[in-house]
């Protein structure tokens, strides 16, 4: 497999330093951009794999990016943030971003992130039946498995499930899940969310109070993720 | 506005004094009347003060002194008290007012200074704990460049460790700064949304674990609590801050317990342990900005505490500690919020 293209835009040198040796270091092809701009025209010359973008960009708002690269540009768009305003960071999400990491981050967390986002764009293509490390849902047959036994959910819990795992490893926002799921008039009564995420990780998850599922993202929503 | 109340004084006092006069002659009147002058000078601008001795010198001679409703004075006797009177009610207003001027700057003056303290520790706190890791940091890193080759690889390791915990100590004490300037800034408005508890405390204490914990920690929810509506956000705050402190202050193998209740529409959250507990003086000043253990080791900025205070009150809550009769600190907080069961969705 060829190593996959990453383009980083970020005006801090320093950030784009350390991503470019992190990233070529775990056989990434990395370039750079300074600039939304350059950012732009890089994209456009040769599309990556994946993009990382810092929100914070000078010469226009990486929302302004973000907006214009969503609108042909369909792989993976990782949001780097320098603080952790919630509303900027869901701002981002309902943009098309797919995931955000928030400055100061862990190595360990930006390639696991990377690795995640990656695996996301491959399932677009396969079977109905998605396999997220041993969890197997049927999306035809409309049912769930676990490690080889049947898991009965409720219908609401199955669309839920669905759900995340058609946007696998994708932060998914409480207001995005409320309308997708119960419908445009439940995006403020994020009551029914947080109870039928908990009766799911109750039904998936080996520790419900430790989830290595579906992960909440405090503040923002929750993704679902292969434990690794 | 005082000028009023000092002329509605004047009249409701002479008024009481007209038909007290019969039983108490009118020169009593003249001291019931500077009584009232030395009352308003206690409270009021010096404007209104000197108002109040010229009106109640009026008074006193127009309806008091003998010939009644007249500026005249009968006997050369009450001519003198007359001026008396003016000049003891005029000195009287001075006075007072003078000495409520001094008070009004010793305080100034104190506050000033407790500021001025309170800058200083600020900075002392800052520049040690902000320096202590960058001077980590730069240490190493040059250590790192000029001695590469002469290194063991244990040294380098160790080395590019202690580069790593300066960064997250860092990281640890802009994220307090920031919160507490969010605090001190007055515009902290809870941001409330339905907050599943078992979930923010599991997820406080994972936070906590990350970074490696020589305690046990213990959890004990009701896993029918309720949803409450809270910002989950500052929730998670105090938790991990209380969990911190613990986890920093008490010795390895310390039993932590963190519980959590609802009482009719009030959050009951509680953290002990059986460690030493704090000193009985210290116990009402723990949650002071930049309050510190005399004894207690390096490493704190001193705000955790007083960040866990600020947004459990920015939410409306109460906070208490006390020390255990068993040994050990307890952190009561109680947040009155709004709760949701929803059971009855569970089959949908």
């Amino acid at each position: 497999m060829n190593k996959p293209a990453i383009l980083v835009i970020d005006d801090e040198a320093q950030i784009r330093k350390l991503l470019e040796i992190t990233l070529q270091s775990n056989d990434y092809t990395v370039s750079l951009a300074e600039t939304a701009r350059q950012g732009i025209a890089l994209t456009a010359a040769h599309p990556p794999d994946l993009i990382i973008l810092d929100i914070g960009l000078p010469d226009d708002t990486g929302h302004n990016v973000l907006k214009e690269l969503r609108s042909w540009y369909t792989h993976p768009i990782l949001i780097l943030s320098a603080n952790s305003g919630e509303e900027d960071i869901i701002a981002a999400l309902d943009n098309g971003a797919n995931d955000y990491l928030v400055k100061p981050f862990r190595t360990g967390e930006l390639l696991a992130r990377l690795r995640s986002a990656l695996r996301s764009t491959t399932h677009e293509l396969s079977t109905p039946v998605l396999d997220i490390n041993g969890l197997q849902i049927d999306l035809a047959a409309r049912t769930v498995k676990k490690g080889g036994i049947p898991v009965k959910l409720t219908a609401t819990e199955y669309t839920l499930l669905a759900l995340f795992a058609r946007n696998e490893g994708k932060v998914l926002t409480h207001q995005y899940l409320l309308r997708e799921v119960w419908g445009p008039g439940y995006i403020s009564q994020s009551q029914y969310l947080r109870v039928f995420i908990a009766q799911l990780r109750k039904k998936i998850e080996d520790d419900p109070n430790r989830p290595t599922y579906i992960l909440t993202e405090s503040g923002i929503g929750y993704r679902l993720v292969s434990p690794e | 506005m005082q000028l009023l109340y000092s002329i509605l004084s004047v009249g409701i006092v002479s008024v009481a004094c007209h038909f007290l006069s019969e039983y108490m002659g009118y020169r009593v009147v003249a001291f019931v009347l500077l009584i009232t002058v030395s009352l308003i000078a206690m409270f009021f601008d010096i404007l209104p003060v000197l108002l109040t001795a010229i009106l109640t010198a009026l008074t006193w001679d127009y309806f008091f002194i003998p010939p009644h409703f007249t500026l005249q004075v009968a006997s050369a006797e009450d001519g003198i008290l007359l001026s008396m009177y003016f000049v003891i009610a005029m000195v009287n207003a001075v006075l007072t007012f003078k000495i409520r001027q001094a008070e009004k700057e010793v305080r100034r003056k104190e506050k000033r200074a407790g500021a001025v303290k309170l800058y200083n520790t600020l900075l002392n706190s800052l520049s040690h704990e902000l320096r202590t890791p960058i001077a980590t940091i730069i240490g190493a890193a040059d250590n790192l460049q000029a001695n590469n080759a002469r290194l063991t690889p244990q040294h380098r390791h160790e080395l590019i460790n202690e580069i790593s915990q300066a960064g997250l100590r860092l990281n640890q004490q802009v994220e307090n700064l920031l919160n507490m300037s969010r605090l001190e800034s007055g515009f902290v408005q809870p941001k409330k949304d339905w907050c599943d508890i078992n979930e923010i405390v599991y997820d406080a204490v994972r936070h906590i674990e990350t970074n490696g914990v020589s305690q046990h920690i213990h959890i004990n929810i009701n896993p029918d609590i309720p949803l409450f509506r809270l910002d989950d956000g500052m929730l998670e705050q105090i938790i991990f801050n209380l969990l911190n402190n613990a986890v920093k202050y008490t010795p390895a193998d310390t039993r932590i317990d963190i519980a959590a209740m609802c009482y009719t529409d009030v959050l009951q959250l509680t953290i002990e342990d059986n460690g030493p507990g704090f000193p009985e003086q210290a116990i009402s000043r723990v949650f002071d900005k930049f309050y510190r253990l005399a004894e207690s080791t390096p490493g704190g900025t001193g705000l955790g505490l007083s960040i866990v205070k600020g947004f459990t009150e920015a939410m409306g809550g109460r906070i208490a500690l006390e020390n255990r009769k068993e040994g050990g600190a307890k952190f009561t907080i109680n947040i009155p919020a709004e709760t949701s069961y929803l059971k009855n969705l569970k089959n949908e």
